[in-house]
């Protein structure tokens, strides 16, 4: 895996100016997202309109990967409904844990095709998928999701 | 050698002849993602030299048994071995007595071992224990367990912006309800080192027993636990050329006497019926089960190797290549060395402005640099700086001038990749 394919300019791009980013003041939803490990630590906040997810916002400490990450699930995720976003959810972490690969599977990937690189580093991944569970505890209106102990969501995948 | 010229030996060590010395560690050969391998993460663990590769071999395929019980050949052979190695750890620290000698499981096992066997027994409601703010977990967590079990207090001693210990703050913490003084002689996540003689003398003063976690000292210089007259000294094998899964509590016999085993199990008693159990003498009182044997004579196969190269010259070599790294990092735009302490081991930790220490980390091990990325489990030396990680460099005896080049040209990528 050469990081010059994962610090791609699309994500350092995302990184510099993420999109979306801050706090709802009208928000439905909201969740925290924590990894212990590395210190990434996002706050989320999603109003849903309907079925719909109106509007979304996201702000935090995290590396690059995480932020990006975070950033483009905004602009992927609004306007599409909980179903579809849930959808989402599932293939970006089957892509980032290398059970699916976006180049071949069908999927709705899209543009988040360039995070493919991560399930090459294993230590990186859940920098990469934290957004992503973090807007799943949201929609099922849990507080907080942490990548660590009982509510790991990886480990949970493997179990 | 007569005496005099040994003093002018002692005085300036003959520089390492690293590349000689290198051709011992194969590992040091490897390429990472098509580039020469530049291990620069000794502080969380170092490498292996063939000299103690090939002693594990050769215990393994002529001399295994347990110890302790046999009657036969092999086990005497095997105890012999593990026993002898006890001897080489006692002379390499400058133990008196090879009872002193304690084997655990690494550092925090040790510490584990002093918290429940002098902590709990010694230390009850209102007393104090004296920690600083450069420890790392394991000298801080089981400190609080049993400030939690027995209603005792922690206290620790500041730190300046340099990341050293402030000496009269740690005067003032010292009184009639201190119990323990538990500190670390070298910072892993800055690289410090503690004047601990003179804070163990400032204890001893007022009657207070000193366990220091040499952990990142042993690996990079000489120890003379009874010149530092320290009460306590924990150390692992792994971070000094040796094995995982074997380390070392020294403890002053007439303290370790006192103390309440820790694990119970065979080794660790004289007799056992069900109404009384008597336990051994130190140092099997506290080594309960079947230890890691191999490992045990693995550690003392790299004292060996340690001592064949000379820790005054590992010492020296290591305090080049920091100065080296400190100078060429403060050619490099908007990087930041935390922890720059008048008198340091050979740790740099750093940040780089706008980029977190992981997506460094990664863009590292691209160019084969291997550094440490994280709190380096030392989150309350994090929190004093006021940051969330630092990417960590950190050198031993086979590091390179080049290596130190290598990283620094990681660096500049990184910032060119960041813009």
């Amino acid at each position: 895996m050469d990081s010059k394919n994962l610090y791609q300019e699309v994500i350092l791009d995302h990184n510099k100016k993420p999109r979306n980013w801050g706090k709802l003041a009208d928000a439905s939803h909201q969740a925290e997202g924590l990894n212990p490990l590395c210190g990434d630590h996002i706050w989320l906040s999603v109003k849903l309109e309907g079925e719909k997810v109106g509007d979304i916002a996201f702000e935090g400490e995290s590396c690059a990967i995480c932020k990006a990450s975070s950033s483009m699930m905004t602009t992927n995720v609004k306007g599409k409904s909980v179903d579809e976003a849930e959808e989402l959810i599932r293939e970006f972490r089957d892509m980032a844990t290398g059970k699916l690969d976006a180049s071949s599977d069908p999927n709705h990937l899209g543009r988040l095709r360039v995070f493919a690189g991560v399930r090459d580093l294993p230590s990186r991944v859940k920098c990469a998928i934290l957004p992503w569970h973090t807007l799943h505890a949201a929609l099922n209106s849990e507080a907080t999701v942490s990548t660590e102990g009982d509510r790991d969501p990886v480990a949970a995948e493997d179990r | 050698m007569n005496a005099s010229s040994s003093a002018a030996h002692a005085l300036k060590p003959a520089a390492l002849d690293v590349e000689r010395l290198r051709a011992d560690f194969p590992i040091l050969d490897l390429k990472v993602n098509g580039k020469p391998l530049a291990y620069l993460d000794n502080a969380a663990s170092s490498q292996m030299p063939r000299q103690v590769i090939d002693r594990l071999v050769q215990y393994r395929t002529r001399e295994h048994a347990n110890i302790h019980r046999g009657v036969h050949y092999l086990s005497e052979t095997a105890t012999a071995a593990y026993e002898g190695a006890r001897v080489k750890i006692q002379r390499f620290i400058n133990a008196k007595e090879a009872r002193e000698v304690i084997y655990t499981h690494g550092t925090t096992d040790s510490l584990n071992l002093v918290m429940h066997g002098f902590g709990r027994a010694f230390i009850g409601a209102g007393d104090e224990i004296v920690v600083s703010q450069l420890e790392h977990h394991s000298n801080i967590v089981p400190w609080q367990m049993l400030c939690e079990e027995k209603g005792a207090k922690l206290r620790v001693i500041p730190c300046n912006d340099a990341g050293e210990l402030l000496l009269e703050e740690y005067e003032k913490l010292l009184g009639a309800s201190t119990r323990l003084v538990a500190i670390t002689h070298v910072s892993n996540a800055l690289g410090t080192i503690n004047p601990v003689k003179e804070m163990i003398a400032l204890a001893h003063k007022q009657g207070i027993p000193v366990l220091v976690d040499g952990a990142q000292a042993i690996p990079h210089m000489k120890i003379d636990v009874q010149d530092l007259d320290c009460d306590f000294y924990a150390f692992s094998s792994h971070k000094m050329c040796g094995p995982t899964g074997i380390g070392v509590l020294y403890g002053k016999a007439a303290l370790l006497e006192k103390m309440k085993p820790f694990e119970g199990g065979g080794d660790m008693i004289l007799s056992v019926t069900f109404e009384k159990t008597v336990y051994n003498v130190i140092p099997h009182k506290f080594e309960a089960g079947t230890p890691p044997i191999e490992a045990g004579i693995g550690l003392g196969a790299a004292i060996d190797y340690l001592e064949s190269v000379g820790m005054d010259r590992i010492a020296a070599h290591e305090h080049d290549l920091l100065a080296y790294a400190t100078e060429s990092f403060a050619r490099v735009k908007d990087a930041r060395i935390v922890g720059t302490a008048k008198s340091k081991a050979g740790v740099l930790s750093f940040t780089l402005k706008g980029v977190h220490p992981h997506d460094v980390g990664t863009i590292l091990n691209e160019e084969g640099v291997a550094v440490r990325t994280g709190h380096h489990c030392a989150q309350p030396v994090m929190q004093r700086f006021g940051i969330p990680a630092t990417a960590r460099a950190s050198f031993y005896l086979y590091n390179t001038m080049a290596e130190v080049d290598a990283l620094v040209a990681g660096i500049q990528k990184v910032r060119k990749i960041f813009g």
